[in-house]
């Protein structure tokens, strides 16, 4: 293996997904050399998800048309420490995306701002209830929620999110989230149309004295443009959002909303097939130098940079900066280092509602069209005496009925034969659904590493994951599960189906692709991989983007939350780091 | 701000001068430099994996497979099965393809079993472990009822796969319940999936169910109201109706 040097650039971004096109449109536009490099292939909406055939359930989602592939490199699990952990040889629980756009391109589009209090978890916590129990490590942010405040406005905009503010400047504004953090501005687009689902939700919440709101949505819901003139069609709510591309142009991605402006500028540049191996330092280690990667004629190449900014899934990124010995690894049995420290996931859960006589027609259907009550979610409860901190959302989306996913039966019908055949053609457009989204909080004995047997194709070690629900996760779990069925109950169906989170973790039946932590970012070098701008503590040149940063992982799907970190970051780039290069925040 | 004036300055700034060699043969795609989004002509990617008319199973193996999908799936009164839906053609041509090899999959060593959470770990990816499961199998029957599977009763064969499925019967060279699993999983898959594939023979297990197929516009119908929806389903190819006179 060769390994040639190239020509350098201001900065390398590795991985091209939601945050190499933030950070790449604001740096260019800062009059910075860009390189973008890319694991996989160039796509775009009229090759490679066109409406012609972008519905291929088969294709996209049961045969990974658009997710990494794990012959290329996969990695290892084990629920804990005493067990041996094994490769996912095919995926399972999560999708990590490939290729241009990442997994923006095949989200559902589901935008919520954290709350204020997700970003100090800790300090809020401890400050309400007292001390947090031994093995917690949940941490703050170091930024805070009004810091993010327009860059989360800014993401918004640049996708055209619809939704209905709850709090506009501290005013409580009807019909939207009344626990939201105070927003600057409504949203940018009104919330999608509701279907009988949620007309049903949104009764049966009220009943209960809940506040459900429309959630915001990155399927739109009218014709918009965003503020880089770029524009997105009317959704036309076909159900093929989650795991497939948008054929209509109607769901915001990086395709949609950044890319078409950033591939006119001179300053950009963009190398697909290009897998990034290691990122390289100094001789002192005082700084990164670039990168080395590996295009498809199996040569490598070092890739000078100035800045590098690690923009892939959170899961590589995670290895990546293990793999280069960047940062001290986290050890779970001392609780020191902190690469790999915090990784976090998501506590699902939820209620099914069969129908006697109406149709839910759930093939009618968008990614984010649904309602939601935020009224379980981080601490806008009081959790005196319940033994669990944070909570979860609970909605009712109606995002599909693709038939080879989607056929829920009654409890007590068989897997297989006559019966199960029937009761699914008796109850396919006849459920909805009312889910838990809950929060997971960090624990000392959830963490990412390298595995010590096996390797990818480029014989370097596969990430190691040892990851188990939480105590804290069965409490909050079973507090919550019980609401959403509740909701379930009283909105008129036949009978409901409870499906409850317990059990250990398991990575085969599909969850959802919100993988966290690994490269946090906090206030102390001793605990966490980033400052509060991202950037990490060991190489002032070296700023790390994505959910890896979340100490823990709120209630909510993350994008919002990564976007806005990701205009934060890019903004202290340009303002403070570019003027006096160096770090951002004296340890 | 012009990009040429700010660059100039972080030109000097962060590089101060460094001269290095343009790269000469990159094999990766390099695109932007003002270029904009790329497009060229025949490079659409419209599906194939699968739509061949390719084979994997010998006529045994596929006696077999047809006759476990028919009872995973079976025809009755209600509506078509897999028979019906001609999901073994499915099946044959996944498994004479890149899925059956399990060309996308992390097929390294070292092998063990693992726990339930841990998913696959087979050493066959899935046409192999078909190919192996299927000699055990017909070597069960041949041994219990002097039959293959196929030459069974209905009810026979629905205690023999009961019996996969529950551990009852186990295989030597692979895993009797990751093979039910399995053969289970990709019979749902070619019963539902779009007619391309092979499986899902004019679309019947769609109408059974009342799915539209691949329509990309229900605009009209976010206010059914719960009433139902009455569309003829239309596939990645279209309807039928389209290409008849």
């Amino acid at each position: 293996m060769t390994r040639k040097k190239l020509s350098g650039f201001d900065v390398v971004l590795v991985g091209f997904g939601w945050t190499g096109a933030i950070y790449a449109e604001k740096l260019t536009a800062a009059g910075l050399e860009v390189l973008a490099l890319e694991r996989g292939p160039w796509r775009d909406t009229s090759k490679d998800f066109a409406t012609t055939f972008a519905q291929d359930e088969l294709r996209y989602y049961w045969r990974h048309g658009m997710f990494q592939e794990t012959a290329q490199s996969t990695l290892t699990f084990r629920n804990n420490g005493a067990e041996t952990a094994l490769p996912m040889r095919h995926w399972g629980s999560f999708l990590p995306g490939n290729g241009v756009g990442g997994s923006g391109v095949h989200w559902n589009g589901q935008t919520y701002r954290f709350l204020p209090s997700d970003f100090v978890v800790r300090s809020h916590n401890e400050e309400r209830y007292g001390p947090l129990p031994d093995g917690m490590t949940v941490q703050d942010y170091g930024v805070t929620y009004d810091e993010l405040e327009p860059h989360f406005d800014y993401f918004e905009k640049i996708c055209g999110i619809c939704g209905k503010a709850g709090n506009l400047n501290g005013q409580t504004s009807p019909g939207g989230n009344p626990f939201e953090g105070a927003r600057s501005s409504e949203y940018p687009n009104p919330p999608m149309q509701m279907t009988f689902s949620q007309d049903r939700f949104e009764a049966s919440a009220r009943d209960l004295g809940l506040n459900p709101f429309p959630v915001p949505s990155a399927n739109m819901s009218r014709a918009y443009v965003n503020p880089l003139g770029l524009q997105l069609a009317p959704c036309t709510y076909c159900g093929f959002c989650e795991k497939y591309g948008c054929g209509n142009y109607s769901k915001s991605s990086p395709q949609t909303t950044i890319l078409p402006v950033l591939m006119e500028r001179p300053n950009f540049t963009l190398r697909t097939e290009s897998e990034v191996l290691s990122i390289e330092k100094s001789p002192d280690g005082s700084r990164v130098t670039g990168v080395t990667y590996v295009d498809t004629s199996g040569d490598s190449f070092f890739q000078p940079a100035e800045m590098v900014v690690m923009c892939a899934y959170p899961l590589e990124n995670t290895r990546l900066m293990l793999l280069s010995q960047i940062g001290t690894p986290y050890n779970p049995q001392t609780g020191k280092g902190v690469v790999g420290k915090n990784y976090c996931y998501q506590v699902m859960s939820g209620a099914t509602v069969f129908f006697e006589d109406e149709f839910t027609n759930g093939f009618v259907g968008a990614g984010a069209l649904g309602m939601a009550v935020d009224d379980y979610n981080g601490d806008n409860f009081d959790h005196s005496g319940l033994g669990f901190i944070g909570g979860g959302y609970i909605a009712c989306y109606t995002t599909n009925a693709r038939p080879i996913e989607s056929h829920p039966v009654p409890d007590g019908v068989p897997e297989w034969g006559s019966a199960w055949k029937q009761s699914i053609a008796a109850n396919f457009l006849k459920t909805a659904t009312v889910g838990v989204h809950g929060a997971s909080m960090a624990h000392r004995s959830n963490y990412l590493d390298l595995d010590p047997t096996y390797t990818d194709r480029h014989n370097r070690p596969l990430l190691r994951m040892t990851y188990d629900f939480t105590q804290n996760d069965r409490r909050l779990t079973n507090h919550l599960t019980p609401v959403a069925e509740d909701i379930a109950r009283g909105m008129g169906g036949r009978e409901v189906k409870v499906s409850e989170r317990t059990g250990a973790y398991d990575s085969v039946p599909y969850q959802t692709t919100h993988n966290t932590g690994g490269t946090i970012m906090g206030t102390d070098p001793q605990t966490s991989v980033c400052n509060r701008f991202c950037q990490s503590w060991d190489m002032p040149n070296l700023f790390v983007a994505g959910a890896g940063l979340f100490p823990q992982n709120a209630g909510y799907n993350p994008t919002a939350t990564v976007g806005a970190l990701a205009y934060w970051s890019v903004d202290a780039i340009i303002n403070q780091y570019l003027p006096d290069p160096g770090p951002l925040v004296q340890p | 701000m012009s990009y040429s004036t700010r660059r100039g300055v972080l030109k000097t700034l962060l590089f101060g001068g460094t001269a290095l060699a343009t790269p000469s043969a990159l094999w990766a795609v390099e695109y932007g430099r003002g270029e904009g989004m790329p497009w060229a002509p025949m490079r659409g990617d419209p599906p194939y994996y699968g739509t061949t008319d390719a084979r994997f199973f010998t006529p045994d193996e596929r006696a077999a497979v047809a006759a476990i999908s028919a009872r995973l799936i079976p025809s009755d009164d209600d509506g078509p099965g897999a028979t019906e839906a001609d999901v073994v053609t499915f099946l044959d041509r996944q498994m004479a393809g890149f899925y059956g090899r399990g060309q996308h999959w992390y097929m390294k060593g070292p092998f063990a079993e693992g726990t339930d959470t841990q998913g696959y770990q087979s050493e066959y990816p899935p046409a192999e472990l078909y190919r192996h499961a299927l000699a055990e199998l017909d070597a069960y029957c041949r041994a219990q009822d002097d039959e293959s599977f196929a030459g069974l009763s209905e009810g026979r064969q629905d205690e023999i796969l009961t019996g996969l499925d529950e551990e009852k019967i186990t295989f030597d060279a692979v895993s009797a319940k990751v093979f039910f699993d399995l053969i289970l999983k990709n019979t749902i898959e070619g019963y539902f999936a779009d007619p391309i594939y092979g499986g899902n023979r004019d679309m019947v297990a769609w109408r059974y169910v009342g799915f539209p197929g691949t329509r990309y516009d229900y605009r009209d119908f976010v206010n059914h109201g719960g009433a139902p929806i009455q569309l003829e389903p239309v596939s990645l190819m279209g309807r039928p109706g389209w290409s008849r006179p």
